[in-house]
């Protein structure tokens, strides 16, 4: 199982109303549904994804999470989940928004481009860092929105959002304390659980 | 009634005809006293009866869905890419229920059969149905066959209005329905496309009010010409491109070239427009035409899609294709939309298909891929 997945099931209620957007091939509503029973829905764009989601069991909506998520009713589920999708989006401030309005809770998952790799990539080479964690060219990639740590807390404040907890994800486990202790600068993923 | 499975077709099939005595009230006010069904199955119906599944079919289907009458028939049935063993809806699991609509003309009481109180054709007489009637007499046709629940109700077009209908009026009668390039009710395009084709048929001399059969005569040319402009609305401007472009079929459009030329698409609409009218009753087309115009999920919900299909209690798949502009994916947004804000559970895709309406027909990879594995979900509630 993916780290920022195993983090974020701790938030999930069991028996929860929960959205997943990005659900990719559905791995994380599915271990979702075992380990908490809950009742999950995905949005997927990508066809062979949509095709894997279904064949788990998973009710799954072709849509496009760009153009918008004004289908959803207020408060129509209790969490929505959108792991490591939020520096793919074409505004990721709107998707926060989103978010809490259509779910009691929000958990967001992103890659922390404050970490000391990435600093020390741009400040050595200056050039966008490409890494195992980040293999794409500046040119070429669906992350178009990278943030930082401290970037993403002072968002969260500006707009009012509450963050209930987080967890940050290092380079290996025994860089947890490291990750947690300076997220900016040693978390490689960031997972924040939030509401208004 | 299969007799002998080949791979991947459920081979040879019998069709059958279940009699109706029960008067079945209509939705225009009328009844009809007593009528026949005739219909298909496919597959083994299970110890407790959970994996039957019913196919409602479109404007010109009829009950024959897959397999063929005789080993030699040129075609199998209308929908052999999605039904036999290891297809989408998989004979092997599902016990399938496939059958000729009332008011249709292939074996079902509909306007070409006999009026008992008059012994002459129903012709214009037979009662305008609604896609409600065809939901009412299907629900007769599961009680005679034993079936409290279908395992799932399944329809493209004109028949994912009649399987949305299902869960509205009998939302304990199905755990799942799939909706394939349909609508929650017809655009004015659509009713427009419909009207031209009725009057193409009404039009025609030998249609006689549609009296023809007392006369022995049938509004072939309309109905051909019904039919054309039907065919037009159900191909994309790209899936005619690559059929047919501008090839000649006979003649020359050098210089000098003094007789008429024809395309291919003339020659290929003519041949759709007479095999058509050759084997199919200018009455049902109006009637089946008109069952369309007057469908509206919601019309005695307020107008209001969302409160229609709070009524269901099923799961649903709603399935558009990129190219279809007669029932376009929009219209199957709003459906999908229609069950979110109704908090109903739903699975929607739109397949990237360069065959307009007709892809619900085609063999189109994703397509069947998706469908296969929403229907294993299926049989996991079965």
């Amino acid at each position: 199982m993916r780290q920022d997945l195993a983090h974020i099931l701790r938030w999930i209620r069991p028996g929860a109303r929960v959205l997943d957007l990005g659900c990719g091939n559905g791995e994380f509503l599915e271990l979702l549904r075992e380990r908490r029973q809950v009742t999950g829905t995905g949005i997927e764009i990508d066809g062979d994804n949509i095709t894997a989601a279904v064949a788990r069991g998973l009710s799954i909506l072709q849509q496009d999470l760009d153009a918008g998520l004004d289908n959803f009713p207020d408060q129509s589920f209790d969490t929505v989940v959108m792991a490591h999708a939020l520096q793919a989006v074409h505004y990721p401030d709107r998707i926060l928004d989103e978010m809490l309005r259509i779910g009691r809770e929000g958990v967001v998952t992103f890659p922390n481009f404050g970490h000391w790799q990435c600093r020390l990539h741009l400040a050595s080479r200056g050039r966008m860092p490409v890494s195992r964690f980040m293999p794409y060219t500046w040119y070429d990639t669906p992350n178009i929105h990278f943030c930082t740590v401290r970037d993403f807390e002072i968002l969260c404040e500006q707009k009012g959002i509450h963050i209930l907890a987080r967890d940050m994800v290092g380079n290996s486990a025994s860089h947890a304390l490291f990750a947690n202790s300076w997220p900016n600068l040693f978390a490689l993923t960031a997972i924040y659980h939030i509401t208004r | 009634m299969t007799t002998t499975a080949t791979a991947g077709s459920v081979g040879l099939v019998t069709a059958q005809t279940l009699h109706f005595d029960e008067p079945l009230a209509l939705a225009c006010g009328r009844s009809l006293d007593s009528y026949d069904i005739v219909y298909e199955t496919y597959g083994e119906l299970n110890a407790d009866r959970s994996n039957a599944v019913l196919i409602c079919h479109a404007l010109s289907g009829h009950h024959h869905a897959a397999g063929r009458y005789r080993p030699d028939d040129r075609k199998p049935g209308w929908w052999e890419e999605c039904i036999g063993p290891g297809k989408p809806i998989d004979t092997r699991r599902f016990f399938v229920v496939s059958l000729n609509n009332i008011g249709g003309c292939h074996g079902s009481t509909g306007p070409a059969s006999i009026n008992p109180a008059t012994d002459q054709p129903w012709g214009p007489d037979f009662p305008h149905l609604r896609v409600r009637d065809w939901v009412h007499s299907q629900a007769r046709l599961a009680d005679r066959l034993g079936i409290d629940c279908w395992a799932a109700v399944i329809g493209g077009s004109l028949g994912g209005m009649q399987a949305m209908r299902w869960a509205l009026l009998y939302p304990d009668r199905l755990r799942h329905c799939v909706v394939i390039a349909a609508a929650l009710r017809l655009s004015a395009q659509n009713l427009a496309f419909n009207e031209i084709a009725r009057h193409a048929i009404e039009a025609d001399p030998d249609f006689d009010n549609g009296h023809y059969l007392r006369n022995g005569k049938v509004p072939a040319r309309g109905l051909s010409l019904a039919r054309m402009i039907g065919h037009i609305t159900y191909l994309s401007d790209d899936a005619m491109a690559d059929k047919f472009g501008r090839e000649l079929r006979s003649g020359s459009l050098d210089q000098g070239a003094a007789g008429a030329a024809e395309f291919q698409v003339q020659s290929y609409l003519r041949y759709q427009g007479s095999q058509f009218s050759g084997s199919f009753d200018a009455n049902t087309y109006i009637l089946m035409t008109r069952a369309l115009d007057y469908f509206d999920l919601a019309r005695e919900y307020g107008d209001d899609p969302v409160a229609a299909l709070k009524n269901s209690r099923c799961r649903f798949l709603v399935i558009s294709f990129s190219t279809d502009w007669r029932f376009s994916p929009a219209r199957s947004r709003e459906i999908v939309d229609a069950l979110i804000a109704a908090r109903r559970d739903v699975t929607y895709v739109n397949i990237d298909a360069s065959e307009g309406h007709d892809a619900f027909l085609m063999p189109i990879q994703r397509y069947l891929d998706m469908f296969s594995a929403y229907m294993q979900r299926v049989e996991a509630d079965c």
